[in-house]
């Protein structure tokens, strides 16, 4: 009787959507257990803040700060760069504008299968998580959201053998699929027919084509290329820019739309009903050397 | 008591060990089960494995019924044996486990190669022999826990 049951479970689970509701109601009574396992890690990391000394607390606001400045001044050459993009699509007609809102989470001290690429975060429905939102980290993609629970959530990571992310190369746009292979520093790209134009190195970034992810954020490095002359694809492997087995604090995203962005205080100039160059250099000094 | 003690191993199976050691962690749930159904047949049963299984699979975050299968199979062996185990001696009793744990294994195995793809390494197997090791321990401070608070 239970194994039938266990194999119903495994069938539907494996195949259908049906059970998403019940494995989020059983997660809900779960949270406590995870929340035990996760206490002695916080209570340390907790202790240990607490017992900091004045000096060092100085100094680690002193870096904070100088790191803060520098990354202002990249900013800066951001925003230049943001608006002269924005005018150039202008040109081309073609309107293309998100906002990210961002909001930082950190991961839950739990292990959970080491056969499954998944991590446990400590934001939930609460916060306004949502399942399929994408999560990264300060470098690059980490994954998305499968699991929402009120006070927290599970994030499917892009290395899973259930994965698959679509990118595209940074140096000439060339569009594939980021399949998971289960291994936490190693993702493939199976779709690449032998002569394509990828060398190791390349950078790939999110295309935005799943509808899932923003476009334009780094996911993984090619590492390896096979091209094997019989073979229709060549296989090639890459690893995740994004730490996966190291990061503490990820970032959850919403991806705003092109109105709801024009009330940011720095309004984007390349909105298209508004054909507009005088007021880009107010705004930002840097984008007429970028012109010239 | 019994929930208690079962809610302990899978609190062992989630807390965070070091990298390395993560593929090896012993199946805790398993062994305190085991224990159970051979020691309180009555009490302990297929239902028990199952629904311990279920939840043991919303923890991990593995496909729901994958635990719960290996668990229901494991205990009904168990309970089936559980006259013949109860007498055996400590090394022999280790070695009963091991194969109940090595079943448990081979069916999350078969459960992860049909849906997910992913084959382990040889290290997979270690896991019950390591689970087989503690057995010893895991019967004597269960034993110990079921006398002190008179679980019948």
């Amino acid at each position: 009787m239970a194994v039938l049951a266990s194999l119903i479970l495994l069938v539907l689970d494996h195949r259908f959507q049906h059970l998403e509701r019940l494995r989020s109601t059983l997660a809900v009574a779960a949270y406590p257990l995870h929340f035990i396992a996760d206490l002695p890690f916080t209570t340390t990391r907790w202790l240990g803040e607490a017992t900091r000394s004045r000096e060092q607390l100085i100094d680690e606001i002193q870096d904070l700060r100088a790191h803060n400045l520098r990354l202002r001044a990249e900013l800066q050459k951001f925003q230049a760069l943001q608006h002269e993009n924005m005018r150039l699509r202008d040109l081309l007609d073609s309107s293309f504008k998100i906002g990210d809102r961002v909001l930082i989470a950190e991961l839950s001290a739990v292990d959970l299968d080491p056969y499954i690429q998944q991590v446990v975060i400590n934001k939930g429905a609460t916060s306004g998580v949502f399942v399929g939102q994408p999560v990264l980290d300060a470098r690059a993609v980490m994954g998305q959201i499968i699991n929402v629970t009120p006070f927290a959530s599970t994030v499917l990571l892009i290395t899973d053998s259930s994965h698959a992310l679509p990118v595209q190369v940074l140096r000439n746009g060339l569009r594939t699929i980021a399949v998971g292979t289960g291994r936490i520093d190693q993702l493939k790209l199976p779709y690449l027919p032998t002569n394509s134009d990828i060398v190791e190195g390349d950078l790939l970034v999110t295309s935005g084509l799943g509808g899932k992810f923003p476009p334009g954020y780094p996911v993984a490095t090619v590492t390896r290329i096979d091209r094997s002359p019989d073979a229709p694809f060549s296989s090639v492997q890459a690893a995740p820019t994004a730490r996966l087995d190291r990061s503490r604090e990820v970032l959850l995203v919403w991806t705003i739309p092109a109105e709801l962005s024009l009330g940011s205080p720095q309004p984007p100039a390349g909105v298209p009903p508004t054909p507009d160059t005088p007021d880009l250099p107010e705004s930002a000094p840097a984008a007429s050397d970028a012109e010239e | 008591m019994i929930v208690i003690t079962v809610v302990v191993g899978m609190l062992l199976t989630i807390l965070p060990i070091p990298d390395w050691a993560r593929p090896y962690r012993p199946q805790w749930v398993t062994l305190v089960l085991l224990y159970w159904a051979i020691a309180l047949p009555h009490r302990v049963g297929v239902g028990s494995g199952f629904t311990a299984g279920i939840i043991l699979d919303v923890l991990t975050g593995t496909l729901l019924g994958q635990h719960a299968l290996g668990l229901s199979v494991v205990t009904f062996i168990a309970i089936q044996l559980h006259q013949r185990i109860r007498v055996f001696p400590f090394w022999q009793q280790s070695l009963g486990v091991l194969v109940l744990l090595l079943v448990e294994h081979l069916l999350a195995l078969w459960v992860v190669g049909a849906t997910r793809g992913v084959a382990p390494g040889l290290g997979y197997w270690l896991v019950p022999v390591i689970g087989a090791l503690l057995w010893p321990w895991v019967f004597v401070t269960l034993r110990k826990t079921r006398r002190h608070f008179k679980v019948n």
